[in-house]
């Protein structure tokens, strides 16, 4: 399928598939997705195949249909940065009404169809966590404070939550723990990336640590995030809700992200092409998040 | 709208068109599928 210029035009006519597509930011998704389905295989509990897959396709809906929201509100600062004009609603190559009725569609579609196959507690949770990601990170506190990532990263750490509690009908220390690693781990992992960005958030009016406080206030942030991220990984095989594989891995991960964030807090660029340690630190958290729940489900099928 | 985009716009409807139907018949296999696995787990 070919892409039409960008033009007055292109939001005249209907969107395309692969438009609606990338709305839904299929890259955060995948790592919502892991989380979730992490978070439903580490549960005590045997889940039917059927139930577990359409559980797992509801969190992916509902972070579809956040990331659309997401990006029909903020259509005005995606067209001022570098890395998001090219989005379907600033590159003009669709409406902003398709994208709201989608992104609620996809909403109410994605709550009820868990409701359907998981359970009351596990629909609540996934409504909450696209209203929170809408209406609290996105229209609230993104435009308004630095500390949009720190509260706004609770709307990423739901996913786990969701996943335990679509297996289980409840939620206990464990899913709480895990939610508390995302949040925990959401403030270094976009301030990382904010920080060779800076330039694209300062031109849209962003108010990201960086912007306010500066670069080396925010690599100390980074570091200072760090610490109790480490210690809320290490707590499930701390307190023996999890063995060894996950222990290890989580022991060794953490002190990976510890040193990569120690060279953050030691360098004094101010220059993106000098950020190679910020750049590190940001494509290692990833692996970083995508390791330790890979561990904690191996360790519960190893271990059992 | 201008009669030379007539053509992009018929083939987006079609295009969409038949993807909403695929979505349509998954979703149906879906439910269906659910129904069975809440009623074997139930039983």
């Amino acid at each position: 399928m070919t892409s039409l210029p960008l033009s007055q035009d292109g939001a005249s006519l209907p969107a395309s598939s692969r438009d609606l597509f990338a709305l839904t930011k299929p890259r955060v998704m995948s790592l919502v997705v892991f989380t979730g389905l992490c978070g439903l295989l580490a549960a005590p509990v045997h889940v039917h195949p059927v139930l577990a897959f359409a559980a797992v396709l509801c969190v992916a809906l509902g972070a579809g249909a956040a990331g659309a929201l997401n990006q029909w509100y903020e259509a005005d600062l995606d067209a001022k940065m570098k890395r998001t004009a090219s989005r379907p609603l600033p590159a003009g190559r669709m409406d902003r009404q398709t994208a709201l009725h989608f992104g609620v569609g996809l909403s109410f579609f994605s709550v009820i169809l868990m409701d359907l196959a998981a359970n009351h507690l596990a629909a609540a949770i996934l409504a909450i966590s696209i209203l929170f990601y809408v209406l609290i990170y996105t229209v609230w506190l993104k435009r308004r404070t630095a500390q949009n990532i720190v509260i706004g990263g609770a709307a990423g750490a739901f996913p786990p939550l969701i996943g335990w509690a679509a297996a289980t009908g409840d939620i206990s220390v464990l899913p709480v723990l895990l939610f508390a690693i995302i949040f925990l781990w959401t403030p270094p992992h976009f301030w990382a990336l904010s920080l060779f960005v800076r330039t694209d958030y300062a031109n849209a009016g962003v108010p990201m640590l960086p912007v306010v406080a500066g670069v080396q206030s925010t690599r100390r942030h980074i570091l200072l995030y760090t610490l109790p991220m480490i210690a809320a990984a290490v707590a499930p095989w701390a307190l023996s809700l999890a063995g060894w594989i996950y222990g290890v891995v989580a022991v060794g991960l953490s002190a990976a992200f510890l040193i990569l964030a120690l060279y953050v807090a030691a360098n004094r660029a101010t220059e993106a092409k000098d950020m190679g340690p910020e750049k590190r630190l940001f494509a290692f958290s990833i692996l970083y998040l995508f390791g330790l729940f890979a561990a904690l489900v191996v360790d519960k099928w190893v271990l059992a | 709208m201008t009669p030379e985009l007539e053509p992009e716009i018929r083939k987006r409807q079609r295009e969409r068109a038949r993807i909403t139907a695929i979505l349509l018949g998954l979703f149906v296999v879906l439910i269906f599928a659910i129904s069975i696995a809440k009623m074997t787990v139930n039983r």
